[in-house]
């Protein structure tokens, strides 16, 4: 009987932690999804209650609309490259901030000034969004105000009467953009990998450094294989952070909700906006929404799934 | 009842969830249901008697809610309007201006309480084509019926500008009062010209030879804003009205198959337009810039013209020098155009509608009436230095500056000699692809051929939209 008893209060205990939180979770992240999967079945036009429910026909419409497949392919283009390069930027700059410095005593350190460094490194983050779309608006602006027209019309490299429309260039624009994410995520990603390392032990390196290993090989022996837990969490964040977008292509580029020119930039999400609140498909747009959301779950898995290996325990 | 310390079974799991997805399914008719069924209960105050003086019957000491775009005019106006409305009905009048009509009202719209009267304008309005499809929008037509503020003996209707009513009308219902009057066309110095002893252009080759003359002076020749196609369009549609006469405007309004291909007067016009890029005329830049940078630029005297409406005035009012001297210019015409150079693409902006489903909708629509006579136009005209659709709706005492009254010169030498275009309004996916390619165009990277090819390509998809068969001019 005790036990039953002692059961059944347990249960009631956790559930009674667990049932507020699981109410708003239920009620502001899964009722949202399961009203934009309901919605990808209808023809809602966004702006009215009333709508006919269409079956797949949104979803098989999704499958030949060119504009959302190059934006699809976009956001792949980005899920590759953004994690890779953010990743390895900070990986190296995080090495020699914290153990690249020549080693003094016996010590492992970072180059001199390091301290200095992380900061710096970190002002990007602190910037919001829309502030980095002004910022990079005008670094990239297509006269020569901008600052890389100005920088490059100096140097003689381009010609004041046509300088080079950077957010206006089919082969240019999601390169453009792919550097502005960069540049945000590097500083965060240091601090991240910095406190990674560093809850290193210190005699791992320093037994690294009697064995007469170089910088090189300290860090592909030592560093990268035991902060691999934040690596494989970064690129998870990171992925995702590739499948949205939304904010940098929207106010960048040209468009309703960007993608310009002529859908060179476009990302999934710009895609559905335009559909949702311009073109009034609303329901067609949830449609694509249940397709991002799905592709970023498999990605999630995928990523976990991919880069595990087995954990070292210090 | 069995079950122990473990807490909940994976098995338990697994039926509670597949549980909750069958309930999920039926509360999507439920949430349909809920959302379009909630109009009887909401249905506001009394209805005042209808009288003459009051034809929609609207009840004293009511409430109105008015959402406004607060844009390039701000929202003085609106204050002002509704300061009268108040004193006049007992009324008291929520007033929200804002940028974001779309993601202020859209959850309205949908939950059925919409606001009373809106301004549905700016990048981020709910376009009016979409809301009347749903049904959201109140006819309008007892506005145009009701008895004039001005003069009772005469109807809104004739207080009206010839177009207003076409340009508001969807699905042959009026539903929405486009109020701010607006020409369409290029704007230039005055002072600039007359340092450099140009005249105004009145043909194409006139204007590409003034273009070429600034490019000379190290100005630029025409600025648009690169990155809103919008503008450059206006140019590319109005030389196709003018050339092919308003039988060509009506064909792509109209979207018929052969609107732009196999249409000379279309071809004629891109070829107009992409001379300019070819000839290498533009101001430096100007296809990557946005509509504040490059008429910014245009009034540092970096480009000699710029395309846009008549609200450039008021927009530029702190970026343009004193002695800038604005003036309009009609889109000058090419060879053996159908309609004159004097011709000119007016039409009005800023539409206000009545939702259906408002709570005061009498106030909503008396609204509307008291926006349609003389004292609140001039209102208008003070607070954010425009015109409106209302007939000789300013009082003459109100000095314009120069760029509207050059505006205005330019209407009424035009005389009967407007048109305008009206597919962005009907379509916006066509208006959207069109706009894409005139980027591509003006970058050089398509040929005008090309141009024509999607343009048309755009048309037809538009044809193929259920919503095509209710809009049709004549």
């Amino acid at each position: 009987m005790s036990q039953v008893a002692q059961g059944k209060g347990r249960a009631g205990f956790i559930a009674g932690f667990l049932i507020l939180p699981l109410a708003l979770y239920l009620t502001f992240v899964i009722w949202p999804y399961v009203q934009t999967f309901g919605y990808s079945f209808t023809n809602w036009s966004g702006q009215s209650p009333t709508f006919d429910f269409v079956g797949l026909d949104n979803y098989s419409a999704l499958m030949k609309d060119e504009v959302f497949r190059g934006a699809l392919w976009h956001n792949l283009l980005l899920l590759v490259f953004v994690p890779t390069i953010t990743i390895l930027l900070a990986l190296f700059f995080a090495f020699m901030v914290n153990a690249g410095g020549r080693s003094g005593a016996g010590g492992v350190r970072g180059v001199r000034g390091s301290s200095v460094y992380k900061i710096v490194y970190f002002f990007p983050q602190v910037l919001s969004l829309a502030i980095l779309a002004v910022l990079f608006g005008a670094v990239y602006r297509s006269d020569e105000g901008g600052l890389l027209n100005g920088f490059l019309t100096k140097l003689g490299l381009v010609d004041p009467a046509h300088p080079v429309e950077w957010l206006n260039q089919p082969n240019l624009v999601l390169w453009c953009l792919l550097l502005v994410v960069v540049w945000h995520g590097v500083g965060f990603y240091l601090v991240l990998f910095s406190a990674a390392m560093q809850s290193v032990p210190k005699d791992i390196y320093e037994a690294a450094l009697l064995d007469g290993a170089g910088r090189a090989q300290t860090f592909l022996r030592v560093t990268l294989p035991l902060l691999w837990d934040s690596v494989q969490t970064s690129a998870v964040y990171l992925g995702i952070a590739a499948m949205d977008m939304f904010v940098l292509v929207s106010t960048m580029t040209s468009g309703q909700f960007g993608g310009g020119p002529d859908h060179h930039s476009e990302v999934m999400a710009t895609v559905l906006m335009r559909n949702f609140l311009y073109f009034g498909k609303s329901g067609y747009a949830c449609a694509m929404g249940v397709v991002m959301l799905v592709l970023t779950m498999v990605l999630s898995v995928v990523t976990l799934r991919a880069t595990r290996r087995e954990r070292i325990e210090f | 009842m069995g079950s122990t310390g473990e807490g909940l079974g994976r098995r338990d799991l697994i039926k509670r969830s597949a549980a909750l997805g069958l309930i999920s399914v039926p509360t999507m008719s439920f949430l349909s249901a809920c959302a379009s069924g909630g109009e009887d209960t909401t249905k506001g105050p009394d209805k005042g008697a209808v009288t003459k003086e009051n034809p929609f019957g609207v009840a004293k000491g009511g409430k109105l809610d008015v959402v406004v775009f607060k844009g390039g005019f701000g929202d003085d106006y609106a204050k002002a309007w509704e300061a009268a409305f108040d004193k006049k009905w007992g009324t008291t009048s929520s007033h929200l201006g804002t940028q974001e009509i779309a993601a202020k009202l859209q959850p309205r719209f949908n939950g059925g309480n919409p606001p009373d009267v809106i301004d549905d304008s700016g990048a981020q309005q709910i376009k009016v084509d979409v809301l009347a499809k749903g049904g959201q929008l109140a006819d309008l037509n007892p506005v145009l019926d009701a008895p004039s503020l001005d003069d009772p003996a005469k109807k809104v209707r004739d207080m009206l500008i010839p177009g207003t009513v076409e340009q508001g009308t969807q699905g042959g219902k009026f539903v929405a009062l486009y109020y701010v009057y607006t020409v369409f066309g290029f704007w230039y110095s005055g002072k600039l010209f007359k340092e450099k002893g140009w005249a105004e252009p009145k043909t194409w080759d006139e204007f590409l030879d003034i273009c070429a003359k600034a490019k000379a002076a190290g100005i630029g020749g025409l600025a648009h804003q690169g990155k809103y196609p919008y503008y450059i369009n206006v140019v590319i549609m109005d030389l196709i009205a003018k050339k092919g006469g308003l039988e060509a405007m009506k064909a792509i309004d109209n979207l018929e198959p052969n609107a732009f291909e196999g249409n000379p007067a279309a071809l004629a016009a891109v070829e107009a337009v992409y001379e300019v890029v070819e000839k290498d005329l533009l101001m430096a830049g100007t296809n990557g810039l946005t509509h504040t940078e490059s008429q910014t630029a245009w009034n540092q005297y970096k480009a000699a013209f710029i395309p846009s409406g008549s609200w450039l005035e008021n927009e530029q009012l702190k970026q343009t020098p004193e002695d800038f001297d604005m003036k309009f210019l009609p889109v000058p015409t090419l060879a053996d155009s159908k309609l004159p150079f004097e011709a000119i693409r007016a039409g009005a902006g800023e539409p206000f509608i009545v939702p259906e489903k408002a709570a005061n909708k009498a106030g909503g629509l008396e609204f509307l009436r008291s926006m349609l006579s003389r004292e609140w136009s001039t209102l208008f005209a003070q607070q954010a230095n425009s015109l409106t659709v209302v007939k000789d709706g300013v009082d003459p005492n109100v000095k314009l500056r120069p760029g509207t009254a050059s505006a205005v010169a330019a209407v009424k030498t035009a005389g009967a000699n407007t048109f305008n275009y009206l597919y962005p309004d009907w379509y916006s996916e066509m208006d959207t692809e069109i706009q894409n390619a005139s980027n591509e165009l003006m970058a050089k990277r398509i040929q005008p051929k090309e141009w024509i090819k999607r343009a048309q390509a755009a048309v037809d998809k538009a044809a193929k939209d259920p919503n095509a068969k209710n809009n049709h001019r004549s």
